[in-house]
Formats: C-alpha cells, sequence, structure tokens
C-alpha cells in the first residue's frame, strides 16, 4: 500500500500494531552477523519448520522472527521469546523441541540454557534482568533485536517513521532543525560535531542541488555497532535520512557501506524497496509533494574512505583520498555541492529525536554531550558484544558491570577507545565519564565507539605498534608526514618490540608524533600518533624497560620474553606438553615439566593452558647472562 | 579584495587568492613541493604549513593551514614562520630526506631548515621520486591522464597502467618537466622519443627538419583544439622564420 497522507499511514500503522500484537507467541531469532556465524540461521529454520509441523502458527499464534543483532554476540545464537522474556543463550537446533515443549507449550523455563551470570554462578532466566541488558538505554538500536529488519510493517508497529510523518505534517524543515538543536546530538561518526550545526549551514548554502550522505564505512577493529544498525534496523537509518533530507532541502542521498558488510547491503537494499513501495521514499513521500531518495554504494575497503571528504571522492568514482576542507562540506561537498554526511547511529538517532522531542533526548547524558551512544566492547572482557548507553556512563560501570569484569579475572590493565586512532586509558582512569571532552582529555576519543578491553598480560610497546601497523596499510599516502612518518615510527617500533631500541627513540618518537598531529592533511594522520602517545603517556616506564632493560614486563615481546616452570606449581598435568607447538617441552604425566630455551619460540601457549598458573615468564637477557 | 596581514605586512590581493599568494605579495618566501601555479592546489607535501588567525578568533588562538589552498579573508592575519610552524617544515623536510636521501632538492631544503641527515631510517633503495603527485596532475590537466599514483600508505608510487607501457600517453613529457626532483626518465633521438617505456613517432618541421612534437601530441591538440595538426609540427626555428619574414616587409615610421 502506497501512502498518500497522514490518514494513510496513522491506518498502516494500526495495520500493524494489529499484526504485529495478534501473535500469542514471538519467538526471536538473533540473525545478526555473530549469531549467524555461530549458527543461528538453523536455529531459526528448525523453528520455524518445528511451528509449521506442530501446526502452533495457527493454534496458539506462535510466530518466529528472525531479527537484527541483540548485542550480546558472545553468547550467540540468542533466542528471545516474548511475552514471556525469557532469553536463552548458545541455542543448538537440537535444543528446538525441547524449548517449544517446556517453553513455548508448558511456560517452563530451561535453566540449562539460560545466562548463567559468571559473577556469581546464578542463572538469570529474564531478558531485562541480565547485567549486560539491565544497564543499558537505547536509542538509536531501540528496535534492533525486536523487529524482523526485512519487513518495514514490523518497523513501523515499532514506531518507524513516526518521526518522519511528524517532521513533514506537522514541522517546517526550520522547526526540524531547531528540534534536533535542542537535542545537542552531536555526531555520532567519532568527531562529535553538532548534527544542527552542521544542517544549518547545509540548508543556508546556496544553490538548488545538494545532497543527504549516511557514512557506513566502519572500518575499525573492533567496531561493529554500524554494521548492526544498518542490519537490523535499516529503517531507522532511512527515517533518519528523509528527516535530514527535508530538513536541508535535498533530494538525492547515498548510503556508503563498505562491501565487508554484505548482510548490511541486502537489508538496506530490502528497506529501501519496500520504503519507496509505500510511499516512505522516492517521489511525493507520504503525499506531500517532497521528493528524495537514497542510493547504496558499496566501498572498495579503504579505512581512509571513511573519513568525509574522501569518501565523497569515492563516491564520485575517483581516487579515495582526503582532501582540505578549509570550505566546508555543507557548501561544498559531494560534486562540489552542498553535502550533509552524518554517520549510520546519528541517523539512526533523528526519528526518535523528532518523535520524542529533542528535550526527551537532551535530558539524558553529560553537560556537552547529549543522549546515549553506542558501544562495541571487545577484548579482555567477559561478556563482549554490541550495547548502548547514556553518555557519561563511567568506565568501571562498562566493564565490570556491563561487561562482567576481566575474562579469567585477571588484572585489568587499560581500554583502547575509539578505535586505531584512540587511546588507551589506564585503570587509574576507571571513573572516567565517557563524553566527547573527557576522553579527548584523557588522550584518547570518542571515535566510532569501539571499545577494546586489555588485561595485564597485554604489551602497551605491542599494541601501539599493532594499530601503528594497521594505519601504516590504511594511510592513503597522499601527505609526507602519514605516509613516511607512520613508517618511520612502525621502524622505531619494531626495533623496540625485537629489543633494539636506542636511547633515544622516545624523543624522536614524541617528536615524529607531535609534527604529524600538526602537519598531516586529515584525520587519519592527524590522529594516527594518539595510541603511541597514549601509552607513552601513562606506561612510560614500559618504553623505558623494552629500550634500557631490553625487558618486556608485560611478557609478550617474543624477542624479549623467556618462559619457565615454577617447579612448586607444576602438578605435572601435561598440558604444556600438549599445546607446545615446538616440542620445546620434555616431561611425563604426573612429573614436573621442563621448558628448553633453546627450542622454544616464546609464543606463550603453554601459558595460556595451564590450569595451575606454574608458568611464569622472565626477561630473555637474564637467561643469556646465566648461559654465558 | 580582501586585506590581510603576513607576518605583519599589509597585503591586498583578489577574492579567490589562496594564502600562498598573498605571502608572495609581501614578499614573502613559503617553501613549497608540491605547488606548481596553473594546477589546482593539492596540499600534499605540507611543506608550505603557515599559521593563520581570522577575526573573531580569540586573540591568541592560531590555526595551521597550508598556504598553497587556503583561501584568503579580509582581516586574516598570517605567520610563515612561527616556532610549530617551522618545526612542522623540519619533521617533513627529515621525512622526505629519509626517503630520498640522494635527492638534491631535498638535501638543499633539509640544509636551510639545518637538517644535515634524517633522524630516521633512510630508504634501503633510495629514490628521487616525493610523490607531490605533480606529475598526475598535470597529466589530468591536459586531459590524458596516462598514470596514475597506484597502491595506498607507503607502497604508493607513481605508475601507467598495470606498470605497462600507457595506452593513453603521448608522449608529451608534460610530466618530466613539472617534476621538482626531475626523476621521470626519457630519451629522445632519430625522430622518436621515448617515456614510460613507450615509444612515439615524432613530428618534424617541414621546413627545418627539427623534431618538434610526437604525433600523438599533435593529434590529441588538434583534436581538443580544432587546430590542423600541421600547426603543432611547426618548429620555433620556423615561426622567427615566418615572424622576421613579416617584419622585414613592414616599414618602421619614424
Amino acid at each position: 500500500m502506497r501512502i498518500e497522507s497522514r490518514a494513510d499511514f496513522e491506518a498502516l500503522q494500526e495495520q500493524a500494531r494489529q499484526s504485529a500484537g495478534s501473535h500469542g507467541q514471538q519467538i526471536l531469532v538473533c540473525c545478526g552477523t555473530g549469531c549467524l556465524a555461530s549458527g543461528s540461521k538453523q536455529v531459526a529454520e528448525t523453528f520455524a519448520r518445528e511451528v509449521a509441523k506442530r501446526g502452533l502458527d495457527a493454534s496458539v499464534g506462535t510466530f518466529v522472527k528472525t531479527t537484527g543483532c541483540h548485542g550480546f554476540c558472545e553468547r550467540g545464537p540468542l533466542v528471545a521469546l516474548l511475552p514471556s522474556g525469557v532469553l536463552y543463550t548458545k541455542v543448538k537446533p537440537a535444543n528446538v523441541e525441547k524449548i517449544i515443549e517446556k517453553t513455548v507449550l508448558g511456560g517452563e523455563v530451561i535453566p540449562s540454557l539460560t545466562y548463567k551470570n559468571p559473577a556469581d554462578g546464578e542463572r538469570i532466566a529474564a531478558y531485562a534482568e541480565i547485567p549486560f541488558y539491565k544497564h543499558q538505554l537505547r536509542v538509536a538500536m531501540r528496535n534492533i533485536g525486536r523487529i524482523d529488519p526485512t519487513n518495514i510493517l514490523d518497523a513501523i508497529a515499532e514506531g518507524a517513521y513516526a518521526g518522519l510523518a511528524k517532521a513533514l505534517f506537522e514541522m517546517t524543515p526550520e522547526q526540524v532543525i531547531e528540534e534536533v538543536a535542542v537535542s545537542g546530538q552531536r555526531g555520532r561518526g567519532g568527531a562529535g560535531f553538532n548534527t544542527s550545526r552542521k544542517w544549518r549551514s547545509c540548508r543556508r548554502a546556496p544553490g538548488e542541488r545538494r545532497f543527504v550522505l549516511c557514512n557506513g564505512d566502519e572500518g575499525d577493529p573492533g567496531a561493529f555497532k554500524d554494521r548492526s544498525i544498518m542490519e537490523g534496523d535499516p529503517h531507522s537509518v532511512l527515517e533518519g535520512m528523509v528527516i535530514g533530507a527535508w530538513a536541508v532541502g535535498a533530494h538525492e542521498g547515498y548510503i556508503y557501506v563498505r562491501d565487508e558488510y554484505p548482510l548490511a547491503v541486502v537489508h538496506l537494499t530490502i528497506a529501501l524497496e519496500q520504503a519507496r513501495s509505500h510511499g516512505l521514499l522516492g517521489a511525493n513521500i507520504m503525499g506531500t509533494g517532497f521528493d528524495f531518495d537514497v542510493r547504496i554504494s558499496r566501498g572498495g575497503g579503504a579505512f581512509v574512505c571513511g573519513e568525509s571528504s574522501a569518501l565523497m571522492r569515492s563516491l564520485e568514482g575517483k581516487i579515495g583520498e582526503p582532501r582540505a576542507k578549509y570550505v566546508h562540506s555543507t557548501e561544498k561537498g559531494l560534486f562540489d555541492l552542498p553535502t550533509v554526511l552524518n554517520n549510520v547511529e546519528t541517523w539512526a538517532g533523528i526519528g526518535a529525536i523528532i518523535d520524542r522531542g529533542g528535550r526527551w533526548f537532551a535530558a539524558m547524558g553529560t553537560e556537552r554531550s547529549k543522549g546515549t551512544k553506542a558501544f562495541s566492547l571487545v577484548g579482555k572482557v567477559k561478556n563482549t558484544g554490541l550495547i548502548e548507553l547514556p553518555m557519561g556512563t563511567t568506565l568501571r560501570t562498562i566493564i565490570f558491570d556491563i561487561g562482567g569484569g576481566i575474562l579469567n579475572d585477571r588484572p585489568f590493565k587499560a581500554v583502547q577507545t575509539g578505535g586505531p586512532s584512540g587511546g588507551c586509558v589506564p585503570e587509574a582512569l576507571l571513573d572516567l565519564p565517557v563524553d566527547y571532552e573527557r576522553l579527548t582529555e584523557a588522550g584518547s576519543m570518542m571515535g566510532s565507539g569501539g571499545m577494546i578491553v586489555m588485561d595485564d598480560r597485554t604489551c602497551m610497546v605491542d599494541v601501539a605498534r599493532y594499530f601503528l601497523k594497521f594505519l601504516t596499510e590504511e594511510s592513503c599516502g597522499k601527505c609526507v608526514p602519514c605516509r613516511e612518518g607512520l613508517q618511520q615510527l612502525l621502524h622505531i617500533f619494531d626495533r623496540l618490540v625485537e629489543g633494539r631500541g636506542r636511547p633515544d627513540d622516545l624523543q624522536i618518537i614524541e617528536r615524529l608524533s607531535h609534527g604529524m598531529q600538526l602537519g598531516s592533511l586529515c584525520e587519519l594522520g592527524k590522529s594516527a600518533p594518539n595510541p603511541v602517545l597514549s601509552t607513552l603517556r601513562y606506561f612510560r616506564s614500559e618504553y623505558e624497560a623494552h629500550i634500557h632493560h631490553k625487558a618486556c614486563p608485560a611478557g609478550i615481546c617474543r624477542e624479549l620474553t623467556a618462559y619457565e616452570i615454577v617447579p612448586e606449581l607444576c602438578d605435572g598435568c601435561h598440558a604444556c606438553f600438549k599445546a607446545c607447538p615446538v616440542d620445546a617441552i620434555t616431561g611425563t604425566v604426573k612429573e614436573l615439566h621442563l621448558i628448553h630455551h633453546d627450542a622454544c619460540i616464546s609464543c606463550g601457549a603453554c601459558f595460556d593452558v595451564c590450569p595451575t598458573a606454574a608458568i611464569r615468564t622472565f626477561p630473555k637477557v637474564e637467561l643469556k647472562t646465566e648461559v654465558v | 579584495m580582501p586585506t590581510l596581514t603576513v607576518n605583519g605586512k599589509k597585503v591586498t590581493v583578489g577574492n579567490d587568492a589562496v594564502i600562498l599568494d598573498a605571502a608572495r605579495a609581501a614578499g614573502v618566501h613559503v617553501p613549497t613541493l608540491c605547488q606548481f601555479d596553473g594546477l589546482e592546489p593539492w596540499g600534499g607535501c605540507r611543506l608550505c604549513v603557515v599559521d593563520m588567525w581570522q577575526q573573531g578568533w580569540d586573540a591568541d588562538w592560531f590555526k595551521m593551514v597550508t598556504a598553497c589552498n587556503h583561501p584568503v579573508a579580509d582581516g586574516m592575519r598570517v605567520v610563515t614562520a612561527s616556532e610549530r610552524v617551522v618545526e612542522t617544515r623540519r619533521v617533513v623536510l627529515d621525512l622526505l630526506l629519509a626517503r630520498c636521501p640522494e635527492t638534491p632538492l631535498i638535501q638543499r631544503l633539509a640544509a636551510e631548515h639545518g637538517i644535515a641527515a634524517t633522524s630516521y631510517e633512510p630508504n634501503p633503495t633510495p629514490t628521487d621520486c616525493i610523490l607531490c603527485g605533480l606529475c598526475t596532475r598535470v597529466c589530468d590537466h591536459i586531459g590524458v591522464s596516462a598514470i596514475a599514483s597506484v597502491n595506498r600508505g607507503w607502497g604508493r608510487e607513481i605508475a601507467p597502467p598495470f606498470h605497462e607501457a600507457p595506452p593513453d600517453c603521448i608522449g608529451c613529457l608534460a610530466c618530466a618537466e613539472v617534476c621538482p626532483t626531475r626523476c621521470i626518465p626519457y630519451s629522445e633521438g632519430a625522430g622518436k622519443r621515448r617515456i614510460w617505456d613507450k615509444d612515439f613517432e615524432m613530428l618534424c618541421d617541414p621546413v627545418t627538419g627539427e623534431a618538434v612534437i610526437t604525433k600523438a601530441q599533435a593529434e590529441h591538440f588538434a583534436g581538443r583544439s580544432g587546430v590542423p595538426q600541421g600547426y603543432f609540427a611547426t618548429s620555433d626555428t620556423s615561426k622567427r622564420r615566418v615572424m622576421a619574414a613579416t617584419f622585414s616587409k613592414l616599414t618602421v615610421v619614424k
């Protein structure tokens, strides 16, 4: 049905709600990329088959729905049951029959499939009670996991396009921009530029033709919030873009998605078609006479194309390289025409802001960072996954309450925020409220919302080197400081981790880093030294140990680290013997094992498997003196 | 016509001017490598960075920008050699010297900035190419686009497609001539020219017999301009002779 008026839209809303409410029981199977990889497609198919076989869809109104990412990827495949609100984790096709018999038909919870809280070993059945979800507040991800992303009616039943209807029928473009200004929303792509200011400046730019773009080129290692939004609720992104287009007076839009996100592309394509056929996109939207259409452009895989000017060059079909932005893209952007570019998460929040009001959004968060923010929580935490919280939530809450603490209860060392160009925040700053300003002050940044948690088995020099290597490969090479500077930094870090550091290396690193921050053309180069400078700022002694003592205090850098077995702790379980890839360990079961240093490659495999923590690391230099 | 100051000196420049134009008008030298009058500024070498203040900003807050492509504004204040500007140029030249340790131009510029030897790991395979992009930009500008930058980051290089003789090249030598380090090789002789591993037939002046232009270039220019091909094959000597003949027929009125 094509919507020609507000009454049409309201009728469709009503119809969608009734249809959604008609199901007695809903079985929501997470089919986000994470759960799909753990086999959720088979689970969903088994459910559908079983429900059809038993005729439950007709008799008790049971409905199987495949949804987007629930965020708790660590425990996938996830299955949520409505209306009971029970969440089952790590569900296999073999569990399906039992779930239907016991829970769907019998109303009983199956304890073995529920979430086990690692903090106290308690089983928690209710979705909302699980600590991972309890602290969250979802705006951009409001419908993800609740709707079938390939069904527009399902999204409309949950409120999609209500904000658009309000904007088109009740508000002028200026009022829309004002409402976004009241919300105080800032760009979710990382830089945190005020959304309404961007829109206003584009609206004021002279000329007829202008563009609205969505940046879905999320390329940071460990970040996947934009992917989950595009996969799980593509309509929220579209709705935001149509509202934005109405506000700035654009009739053409592009979504730039990285090609490594095939499911996002599929779901966006379906959403575009459905929105068009319902009159929510294309010519004469909702019968108002306003035209706006969106096309999907798939990125070729360059990290730098997430940078706004490089993204626009890439959309134009040119080499994706940044250029000076002395004239703002709101005046001269894509094809040198006025352009608004916002991140996926920014767009996803717009519909809710217009629907519920800017004040509602501004009531959440901190003074200068309003609303909620999505984060990809990964690394050495017990509960990895995708979360959304009010700005100003402390790192401690995120890592220990939501993340459930550090894996294997090892000590926390640092958390890297903001992707490869972000910085490492140490334990002393765990109570830091997370917002744009505080993270920048701490030498890191909001960036894409990636959070990589590190434990004591992390060498900060090695971490900085890892990010440098990533950036060296992703620098476009247009400007000298970024291209040559990153390569030279990597040279120095290669020296450091191999114990060939020189006394003046830290000075050279600092000088070069500052030169890159000042001199680079785009934000990639300007922020590339962040991982280096932040680890130097908080973990300088580790660098000094690498240079002056040829030692890696964390026992990670292979060239500097030796392993040995502490005789008193070894119970002869033979696990290390089996784990060693180079047969450097000798010993028979129930007897003391021995590591042979001449054969050992310091990979740490034995360390990771030892159940009695009998393996310790020590600097290799001590070994050499012993031998001599 | 905006009026601004460059190192305290007041200058008035055109509305479309960039900071580099203003600096030149003020007689202030700003070093550049990837800038070439007549080509779009690119902002890649970062050598022309300057500190800049604009009206409405806090009195002591300056922004570092590249002079080659930043538009001027009325009341702007430009400082071309502040401490951090000079330091940034030093870092850039230090890095370029590591990349091109044997290139005279880079050695000279580095020396002018007080750098005798690079602080970094010198390039084990020295090159003269500083990746300023002038060659590819001039090639685009002529409307040929025979060469381009390939790969990214430190693997970036200038090359024809697939590293083979570029089918679109017209052998005009613009890339070789614009190159600030003269690192694009070519050879000429016996009515032939060779560049980018591609051989070109030269058109010779019908009168003097001098080799003037490649046939491909004359065709390209004739096609773009509508001027007959033969015009491009006239050598400078021939043109001068025609001119001299014309002048000789003129009566000078005292």
